[in-house]
Order: C-alpha cells, then structure tokens, then sequence
C-alpha cells in the first residue's frame, strides 16, 4: 500500500533486499509530500502541455490543434520581443545587482567595518536590504506614483531644482518604460547579493588579506584576486536565483505597466496571463507557459555546469 | 561578525582617513537614495488632500492627519486582509516546515536510492513559473470547490515552499553528526522517535529561518493569489493593493496611504526577523 502511493521514492528504492536496515522505512516520511506534489505540480504541469496543443476558450470543449500554438509562437513578434525584456530584466535584476553587490559588500566589509564598527555597517547593510523585504505589490505602488508623469514626486523634484525639461512620463512612454522598470528593479533587488556576499566574506581566512598587504597589493589587486575567488559559490548562488527570478518576472510588470505601453515592458510571464485570462486563449497562453519552463530549465543546467566546471578546475 | 569587533578595539580610530570618511559618506548617501521613497510616502500619507495640491508632493506635512488611511483602512477593510495574510503566510510557513523536516529526513539522513533525482525533482518543481501551473489549478480548483477559498492558495504555496525547503534542509540534514543518531539508536529509539526528539530539536535554528523565508515569501505573494482570491473578503494584503492600483480610483494621499499600510507590516516583520534572516541567508548561501 505504502509502495503503491508513493510511486517515484518507492521506485527510487526497488532494491530493499540488499539493504534491509535501512530503505523503505524512510521512503514512508516521503508520503505526503508526493500526494501533495503530484496534484500540485506534476498533475497541472502535464495539463498545461496538453492544453497548449489544443485551441481552446476555457469555457467550451479544446479542441485539438497539435503543434499550432508552438508554431504561431514562432513568428508571433510580440512574443519575441517579450523575451527581449526579459534580457532587459536579467540585467537589471542579476547582472548590475551582482557587480555594485560586489563592491560595496567588500567596501562595507573591508572599509566601514574595520574603521567604523559594526553597528554602522549593519545601520548602511539595513537600509539599502530593506527594498527586498517589502511585497513588491507596495514597491510597485510607491514607484508608479513617484513616476507619475503629472504630480508624480521625481517630476516635482526637477521642477524644483529647475531642470524642468527634463520631466518625463517616465512608465508611460514607450522610449523610455523598460529603462526606467530596469532602475526600479535595481533599487529592489541590490540588497540581496549585498547581503549574501557580506555573509560570504566572513568565512575568508584574513590571512589572505595580511599577507597580500605585506606585499603591498593595493585594495582593487585584493578585490580582484582574492575577494572574487574566495566567494565564488555565493556569487554562483546569486547569479543563479537572481537570473531565474528576473525570468519569471510577473508582479514588477503588472503592477507598473500592465506590460505598456503598446507591449514596450511586457515579458512572457505576464504574456501567458494575458493570454489566459484577458484574451482567453488557453492553448497558446499554455504554449507561451511551456516554453518560459524550458528557458528557465535550460538556463539553470548552463549556470550549473558551469559552476560545477569552475569549482572542478580549482581542485 | 566577532572576529571584526576584535579587530576594532585596536586602531580603528587611527585608520579612519579621509578617504575612509568618503567612503563613509558615499554610502550613507546611497542608503538615504534607498530609503527616500518611503519618506516621501511617509509624508504623503498625513497630508489633507488640499495641503498636497497647494504644496506638491515635497513638502513635509504640517501635521498629522490621520483621516486618509482611516478612510483608506475602511474603503478596503484593510484589518481583514491583514488577518488572511496571517492565515495564509502562518499556516504555510508551518505546512511546509513540517512537510520539508519530513522529506529531508527521508533524503539527508536515510540517504535512501535515488536521492539525488528526487532533489533535483524538488528543484525543478520550485524553479517551475507558476504561470505554467497556473490554467489548471485554476480549472482544478473549480472542479473540486476550492476556488476562491483561502484554503486552495495554503495548499498550492504549501507545495512550492516544500520545493525549496526540502532542497535546503536535505543539504543541511545530510551533515548531521552520525554518532548522535547512532547513540539515540542504542537506547532504542525509532526512528520517528529520532526525528521528533534528536533531529528536530537540534536543527531548530535551520528550521526557524526556513520558516521566516516561508512566512515573508507567502506574504509577498501575487500572482496566484491575485487569480485564487477573487472575492473581497478572502484577498491578501498585496493582492488588495495592487488590484486598487490597477483602478486608478485613487488621490495620491490615498495612495501614499495604501502604500504606508502595506509597508508597516513588512517592516514590522524585517526588524522582528532581522536576526534570524540575515543568519538564514547565510545557511541558505553556503548551501
């Protein structure tokens, strides 16, 4: 009965003979957690496949159309340039995030730290981590009303140090929306690699660093070739989460654009839905959903195996 | 953190040159740079709507007018989507919690065949968009009755959470000292009894940050909430926002006021977990 439930754990250990201490009594703590994810998640994963070979409203019956919506898909413009934001958000959400995450983690750590106590680097640590705490639905809103092109508060700013021209409806024209989601996202996510980073370089021997200052390698020589090495596998870490979550980007488009204007923001996540749930095309919404999967999928095995190529070269 | 207080007593005063000092200021003006847009919330939120158009957004208020967020608290019923937040984000960290402490068991200490491609299922299933899942819970849920019920977001999240807790923790699990279980298996204890009385108290400190993660990322939540949670009385703090957002029916003091509503209990939960979450990071980094 226990085997029969939980399939893939049960599967996993088809051999209890040879290991009779151990085995499938510990499979059995695996139970609940398989019912829970095969209706959960592998469940509507498969429906979500078979949706997308179908054309269907969600209201009547699908009908089958086998590979048409990944065919559509292809030459749909739209799409292709929702993937260009999406590269626009990885930027801004992984790749800026890590670089200035870098410097002022070894900054607060090697500067503030040693000459102005710890106290004040946690008060700076704090407030430049406290973006990442909020849910993004309120950042969203703080910022759309910031950058409102009437009374919004950045326009106001300009006015009153009379650079007038330079106002700007900053979300709302075309030339200028995804740069300016790009600097919202920036001030949202720096203080994740800030903080990973600040943790990792309290495991690096400070013998490193005494010895390179007995040979008198300056501050960036030091960041360069012992910092950066040294924690490789926090910024690893960070590379990795960072860019799957800027992929995956839904709420930071919704609430700030609605993928406006005229699609110059939107990002295939937020594609899918309108595709689901506004012009009720569940099929090629599905197709759109499915395809975002692989991406991710595909992009978590490059980062992997680089990592694991990296720390096998440093053995 | 120690060992920098060690250093300190030494000549920290010495060695703060002037190019230290501008170091210093640097990131004091970036940090002002991040906190400034909750100041200028803040502001908004306890000024009269005439006070704002005749002084802009910029100005610091003249007093404290409360009378926008209590119209705003009571045009949302801000108290009861702050109740379902709890209920959702409380009885998720603790599902998962429990389901995670379970699997990793199984995985990081029963080192049971086939662990590694059941950890990569769990890393799969937590890196999925939800958008992939999204049509058919959606249609599911409306089959068996859940839709619209808090109930069917605690389930769904329950299982996400699960994903990433069970990839932590088996990590963490999977270095527990060996002589410990070994010793409890000589005064007979099973291997529930292991679990429940060994593991679980010694990993408590792994266990208290994962639920933190579980409560703030529930909270955060919008998507599958925003489609599950149609109804009024059943939406979530982020949810309630952003749909009013999207509305445009509100003046900008009302917003500054929405917005100083949703950020007071985050910042609320930032300093009550600000210990265990910058520790938490850290476990989470290591791996």
């Amino acid at each position: 009965m226990t085997q029969t439930l939980s399939a893939p754990p049960a599967k996993a250990v088809s051999k209890p003979a040879g290991r009779p201490r151990d085995g499938l009594s510990y499979s059995v703590y695996l139970i609940p957690s398989t019912v829970l994810f095969i209706g959960v998640i592998l469940v509507p994963f498969v429906m979500n496949i078979g949706f997308s070979l179908t054309k269907w409203d969600g209201i009547g019956s699908p009908k089958w159309v086998g590979l048409d919506n990944y065919t559509k898909l292809l030459s749909d413009g739209a799409f292709w340039s929702s993937f260009a934001h999406n590269v626009a958000l990885v930027i801004a959400m992984a790749i800026v995030p890590l670089l200035v995450g870098l410097v002022l983690a070894s900054v607060l750590f090697d500067v503030i730290a040693k000459r102005f106590g710890p106290r004040t680097t946690a008060i700076l640590r704090a407030c430049i981590y406290l973006p990442q705490v909020l849910p993004f639905a309120v950042a969203g809103i703080v910022w759309a009303w910031i950058l409102a092109p009437d009374n919004g508060a950045l326009n106001a700013v300009l006015k009153a140090i009379g650079l007038k021209s330079l106002q700007e409806d900053w979300l709302g024209d075309p030339k200028l929306a995804l740069y300016t989601v790009m600097g919202v996202l920036v001030w949202v996510q720096i203080g994740f690699p800030l903080v990973v980073f600040m943790a990792g370089l309290q495991r690096v021997d400070p013998s490193l660093y005494e010895a390179a200052d007995i040979d008198g390698a300056s501050w960036w020589r030091k960041f360069w070739y012992i910092t950066i090495p040294q924690i490789r596998p926090e910024i690893y870490v960070v590379l990795l989460t960072c860019t799957v979550a800027a992929i995956k980007s839904f709420d930071k488009v919704f609430i700030l654009t609605r993928g406006g204007p005229g699609g110059a923001t939107n990002v295939p996540a937020y594609y899918s839905y309108q595709n689901f749930f506004e012009k009720t095309q569940v099929g090629y919404g599905a197709a759109i959903a499915t395809v975002l999967t692989l991406i991710i999928v595909v992009v978590m095995a490059v980062l992997i195996s680089r990592q694991n190529k990296a720390e096998e070269a440093d053995s | 953190m120690s060992s920098i207080s060690v250093k300190r007593g030494t000549s920290a005063a010495h060695r703060r040159t002037p190019g230290a000092w501008a170091v210093l200021l640097a990131l004091a003006v970036l940090a002002v740079v991040m906190l400034l847009p909750f100041v200028i919330i803040t502001f908004n939120a306890f000024k009269t709507p005439a006070e704002y158009s005749s002084h802009g957004p910029l100005s610091v208020p003249k007093g404290f007018y409360l009378q926008g967020i209590k119209d705003f608290w009571n045009r949302v019923d801000f108290g009861a989507k702050l109740v379902n937040s709890l209920i959702i984000s409380g009885s998720v960290a603790v599902l998962a919690v429990i389901l995670s402490v379970l699997n990793s068991y199984a995985l990081g200490i029963g080192r049971i065949k086939g662990r590694v491609w059941i950890l990569v299922l769990f890393l799969l299933a937590n890196t999925m968009p939800q958008e992939v899942l999204v049509y058919p819970l959606y249609f599911l849920s409306k089959k068996v009755d859940l839709y619209d019920t808090r109930l069917s977001v605690i389930i769904i999240f329950t299982a996400i959470q699960t994903a990433f807790g069970t990839y932590l923790l088996s990590s963490v699990l999977s270095t527990f000292p060996r002589e410990i279980l070994e010793a409890a298996r000589m005064d007979g204890a099973g291997r529930f009894r292991i679990l429940w009385r060994v593991v679980v108290p010694i990993s408590r400190p792994t266990l208290g940050v994962l639920f933190v993660f579980f409560f703030i990322w529930t909270w955060n939540e919008f998507f599958l909430p925003m489609i599950f949670l149609i109804s009024n009385e059943n939406q979530t703090v982020p949810v309630a926002l952003g749909v009013l957002q999207g509305q445009k029916m509100m003046d900008a003091t009302m917003t500054s006021a929405s917005a100083l509503l949703g950020i007071i209990p985050a910042v609320v939960f930032f300093l009550i977990f600000q210990r265990t979450l910058t520790r938490g990071i850290t476990v989470g980094a290591v791996k």
